[in-house]
């Protein structure tokens, strides 16, 4: 077992192979990613509103400008928070106390992981910083836009430098799923069965799952895409072309077939985002109603359901593309198939919380929100998913309501209730702020359906995405400019409540209080008194929560063993 | 694809408290993991982990290849479109395969038997037991010597490799003169590669086997320098035959 | 708290039902199964997301009568009769909404023997629309030739005698009651055409031709635009859709032959 030890230099503490310090460098990764992104947003969302307004240190903001903001705003925000934080960083910091291991299974690689993260990260910043410009193309990087330097600015060196850090990203998360996979099924305490384990393992082992496999196809796709552009091949370049009056020297290549191998990984890349908060949802809604999951198993087959069709509808993206109208309709069934387990799973959540004794701690807060916008967002699935109202609603913001709900503010309110429940693991044994956490949450729950519930109705107005303004020829679109500054004030408001989250973060840190043994009372092995303990033994299910016999408390620890019951 | 070994868990799901969470009480029920004595790793545990480890990588190289393996396949109906008389022409050119790789292939499924010979070594009883205790090196120098034939097979394979590449640049065929030579170049080059790691890998375990005192570390690194090693000969079986048959 | 739960979820349940049942969509062009279905779909959503809604408003709200938790009972049978529900709802509207799918309808060549036939061409930024001709044959069109300030954008060649007669516009001029043919056409990147008022896109794929068919029925002038990332542009590549009684047609495009 690798237990550190101590010679304690700055080196050995940056490069450490410790997993709870992984887990913070992750999560200090996350959030600069994060803040990134949100700014990027702002700007995206105050031009939109109002195109003629020079803003401090951009001045007028060009198409280019906001198309590369795009760009980042989207890769960033799905790779290094969506993807990054409640996976590789909570599941970093909590995986092994939570199934009783001393350490991940293979710290080295564990540590070469982030470093390659971290190296990608940088990389990902160079692209939008690089002169020539950011990528324009947006986060899906379609070619043959993306693959021919002379379609638009930063269509150089820009995506370049996006696909290496992509690149890079892949590799790393390769390794570091095989690390939660290795741990998961090999380092867990004597007792600690597969039917034992919190419901966040789960989440974290199926999107580790779903990470081994879908990583290296986006991998691939990326070098076929790097030779398309620097050794003329022509894998995604058709012939015939010619781009900003100059002939492309291609033929043949098809780009739809960057799309399918994109698909084939990005929509497991969603489900890699959201099955963590997923398990998470489900064992803080438990904790704070002070009741057991009712039915885990069927949590635990939802979970690999899901997973498992994470892969089978890729082609739900791809509706409108000249995909043969048979495959259409076959993905279109297959996602629906999606739902049914996200039925259940929403079902199992209110189910927990109906006649629980609940506490309403800022966790719970931002849980019950996570299931709320998971209902809001998901319910728009099953429509998006009928190819007959999809060549409607694809590509506009009807489909960025949809999948911002759903996995971006789902998947931020996850981050925001993990951040909160494990706060004393984060740091130094100390609390978060209630006061603050409860504003944070209810400004950031009324910005997030003030901004994302109206752009259905954008979307449904017909107002196609990606656009840098709104194009005053078109009439129907002018139309719906109060709309578009109603979200983006709403937006501020949402961003505004994200300053007292990081206010309350910093604060917290410094002058939280402390935390005490197991601050919520809850049943996992993360909170037992010592982690030291040689003979760790578990006996009992993830949830024991019942109603306590006059003075007893109501719950016991996973690894209390039964001579402690009252 | 390697699967991993299932745990006792997994393979015995009932033994513990299941989905109905157990009321308080009732006594633990009698798995394996409650009757072996606490704190103490099972038999094989590191070993175990490390072949899971690596069986986990090995699926995540074959879905890098399989992706490729499939842009192969649809590559193959991509049509010129630049002349309109004449737009459905595929592009796609049939491409021969040099004879040296019969030859590679061969020398690769040999590798194969060497290596696996060295790593049967390592768990040969009584040989183990007294390696393990510090009685001398039986099982190292038993193995050593298969582990090096199978590196220079390897090198072998590569360098057959090159001559491969060399005979296509004769025909001029070049990485981008046609798909199927970019496909070619592409798959062979990428496989070379992982191969070359396979390769350090086998030499990494030779030096562990040389100089590592605890024979455990010297048994895992050559095991799972071996299984990696038959994962990429069995990768390369398989290119070779999409390579061969799959256009 | 509960109370602030209860009221949020309301509010979020009053503003979706009020909203989502406005008409968002633009005027239409012709008759579609769309905004029916539409409705349709969102009136069984919209009852789900209703329920589901303050279903968790209400469990929030009921946590503060209950000082203690009733046995926690397994959801076994709930459970599956719930998946089987969701499991129905879900199907059923997936397969109506299969029914209405253009297979055979929107997708392909049109069978009418009436229909008009266009060529759409993308390119960053704009579209190119072109008329066969009397002859109806399209002349050949070579990418070397392509040239926008020239006045060809689609390469037409001059040499070929099928291009000579062939109409090249920047507005799709279409009839009422009579079947479009399109043969849609990217030379660049990907665009999609997106006409909002035919409640109707599909992409411009490099490499692809795709043919589709469509059919306006109310006179008027409707707004093409692309709905998928091609560049700086791609919120100013749109163009006009007008659509005119037949007779009317017939005589722009005489007049457009002579020009």
């Amino acid at each position: 077992m690798t237990v550190e030890i101590q010679p304690r230099s700055v080196v050995s503490r940056v490069f450490s192979t410790h997993h709870e310090t992984i887990g913070r460098q992750y999560f200090w990764l996350g959030l600069i990613a994060g803040i990134t992104g949100m700014l990027l947003s702002a700007v995206m969302r105050i031009h939109i509103a109002w195109p003629e307004l020079r803003l401090p240190f951009l001045g007028e903001v060009k198409p280019e400008t906001y198309l590369a903001f795009l760009t980042i705003h989207g890769t960033l925000m799905v790779f290094f928070v969506l993807n990054l934080v409640p996976q590789s960083g909570f599941g970093n910091l909590m995986l092994p106390a939570q199934i009783g291991a001393r350490s991940m299974a293979f710290p080295v690689l564990n540590a070469v992981a982030f470093w390659m993260t971290a190296s990608s990260f940088l990389v990902m910043v160079a692209a939008l910083l690089v002169t020539g410009g950011a990528p324009i193309s947006g986060w899906t990087q379609y070619p043959p836009l993306s693959a021919i330097a002379d379609s638009g600015p930063g269509q150089g060196l820009g995506t370049d430098l996006w696909l290496i850090s992509v690149g890079i990203f892949c590799v790393a998360s390769s390794l570091g799923s095989i690390n939660f996979l290795v741990t998961t099924l090999r380092m867990r305490a004597h007792g600690m069965t597969l039917m034992r384990l919190p419901l966040t393992v789960w989440g974290w082992f199926v999107a580790a799952m779903l990470s081994l496999l879908a990583f290296s196809v986006l991998l691939a796709a990326a070098v076929l895409l790097l030779s398309d552009r620097h050794y003329g091949t022509s894998f995604f370049i058709p012939g015939g072309l010619t781009v900003n009056g100059a002939l492309v020297h291609h033929e043949g290549g098809s780009p739809l077939l960057w799309q399918h191998l994109f698909w084939f990984f990005g929509h497991p890349e969603v489900y890699i985002a959201i099955l963590p908060g997923m398990g998470l949802t489900s064992h803080l809604l438990a904790t704070f109603a002070r009741k057991p999951v009712p039915n885990y198993r069927a949590m635990v087959h939802s979970t690999l359901a899901i997973g498992w069709l994470g892969f089978l509808v890729w082609g739900h993206h791809m509706f409108t593309t000249g995909l043969s109208p048979y495959a259409t309709l076959a993905f279109s069934a297959l996602t629906l198939a999606v739902a049914v387990p996200s039925s259940v799973k929403t079902l199992n959540w209110i189910a927990t919380l109906w006649n629980g004794r609940t506490r309403f701690g800022t966790p719970l807060l931002f849980s019950v929100g996570f299931v709320s916008l998971f209902i809001t967002g998901g319910l728009t699935g099953p429509l998006l998913a009928q190819p007959a109202l999809d060549v409607y609603l694809h590509d506009t913001y009807f489909v960025v309501a949809h999948f911002h709900l759903i996995m971006g503010m789902a998947g931020i309110f996850g981050i925001f209730a993990a951040t909160y429940f494990w706060f004393p693991k984060l740091s130094a044994g100390r609390l978060m702020n209630e006061r603050l956490g409860r504003a944070h949450f209810w400004l950031s729950i009324i910005g997030a359906y003030g901004t994302f519930l109206p752009m259905h109705f954008l979307g449904m107005a017909g107002q196609p995405r990606r656009y840098s303004q709104v194009p005053e020829t078109v009439r129907f679109l002018m139309d719906l400019m109060p709309l578009h500054r109603f979200i983006t004030v709403a937006a501020m408001v949402l961003i505004t409540a994200q300053i007292i989250f990081i206010v309350n973060l910093f604060w917290s840190f410094l002058r939280g209080n402390n935390a005490g043994e197991n601050p919520w009372q809850a049943t996992g092995l993360e909170w037992r008194a010592s982690t030291e303990d040689e003979e760790l033994l578990v006996h009992r299910h993830a949830y024991e929560f019942f109603a306590p016999t006059d003075g007893e408390k109501d719950f016991r620890m996973q690894h209390e063993a039964e001579e402690n019951k009252g | 694809m390697p699967k991993p070994i299932p745990s006792p868990a997994q393979a015995d799901p009932q033994t513990a408290t299941g989905g109905v969470p157990r009321p308080p009480g009732s006594p633990p029920s009698g798995s394996d993991w409650e009757k072996r004595p606490a704190g103490k790793p099972a038999p094989r545990h590191r070993l175990r982990r490390y072949r899971l480890g690596v069986g986990f990588g090995v699926v995540t190289i074959y879905m890098l290849f399989l992706g490729l393996a499939s842009a192969f396949i649809i590559r193959q109906s991509g049509y010129r479109s630049d002349d309109p008389q004449n737009p459905y022409v595929m592009d796609w050119q049939h491409i021969d395969l040099p004879s040296i790789l019969y030859l590679n292939t061969i020398l690769l499924a040999v590798s194969s038997i060497t290596v696996e010979l060295a790593r049967r070594q390592v768990f040969l009883e009584p040989d183990a037991t007294k390696e393990w205790l510090g009685m001398g090196r039986p099982i190292a120098r038993r193995t050593l010597p298969w582990m090096g034939i199978t590196i220079l097979l390897g090198l072998g394979f590569l360098g057959g490799q090159a001559m491969a590449w060399q005979e296509l640049y004769a025909r001029g065929a070049f990485f981008a003169s046609n798909p199927s030579s970019s496909f070619f170049f592409l798959l062979t080059g990428l496989h070379a590669l992982h191969l070359f790691g396979g390769l350090l890998a086998l030499a990494w375990a030779v030096l562990t086997g040389l100089v590592h005192s605890r024979f455990e570390r010297r048994q895992i690194a050559i095991d799972v320098s071996a299984w990696f090693w038959h994962a990429m000969g069995v990768l390369w079986l398989a290119l070779f035959l999409l390579l061969r048959f799959g256009q | 708290m509960p109370l602030a739960f209860l009221l949020l979820f309301a509010l979020l349940v009053l503003a979706s039902v009020y909203y989502f049942g406005q008409h968002w969509a633009p005027v239409l062009a012709a008759s579609s199964l769309f905004d029916p279905r539409l409705k349709m779909v969102l009136l069984v959503l919209g009852a789900l997301f209703v329920v589901t809604q303050l279903a968790l408003g209400i469990s929030l709200w009921r946590a503060r009568h209950r000082p203690v938790a009733s046995s926690a009972r397994p959801l076994r049978d709930w459970e599956w009769i719930w998946a089987g529900t969701a499991a129905v709802i879900f199907f059923g509207l997936n397969f109506a909404g299969a029914l209405i799918f253009p297979v055979g309808t929107l997708l392909g060549p049109s069978p009418q023997k009436d229909s008009v036939r266009v060529e759409v061409t993308a390119e960053q930024f704009r579209w190119n629309f072109r008329y066969p001709g009397p002859d109806g044959r399209y002349g050949a069109t070579k990418p070397s030739l392509r040239d926008a300030a020239e006045g060809n954008p689609l390469g037409l060649d001059r040499s070929d005698s099928a291009a000579a007669d062939d109409i090249v516009t920047a507005t799709l001029v279409i009839p009422t009651d009579r079947d479009v043919e399109i043969t849609l056409r990217s030379h660049d990147v990907i665009h999609s055409f997106f006409v909002p008022s035919l409640r109707f896109k599909q992409d411009a794929v490099p490499g692809m031709d795709i043919f589709l068919h469509i059919r306006a029925e109310r006179p008027g002038e409707y707004d093409l635009v692309c709905a998928e990332l091609c560049g700086i542009g791609h919120n100013s590549m749109n163009a006009k859709v007008r659509v005119l009684p037949p007779d009317e047609f017939d005589r722009w495009l005489a007049e457009a032959g002579t020009r």
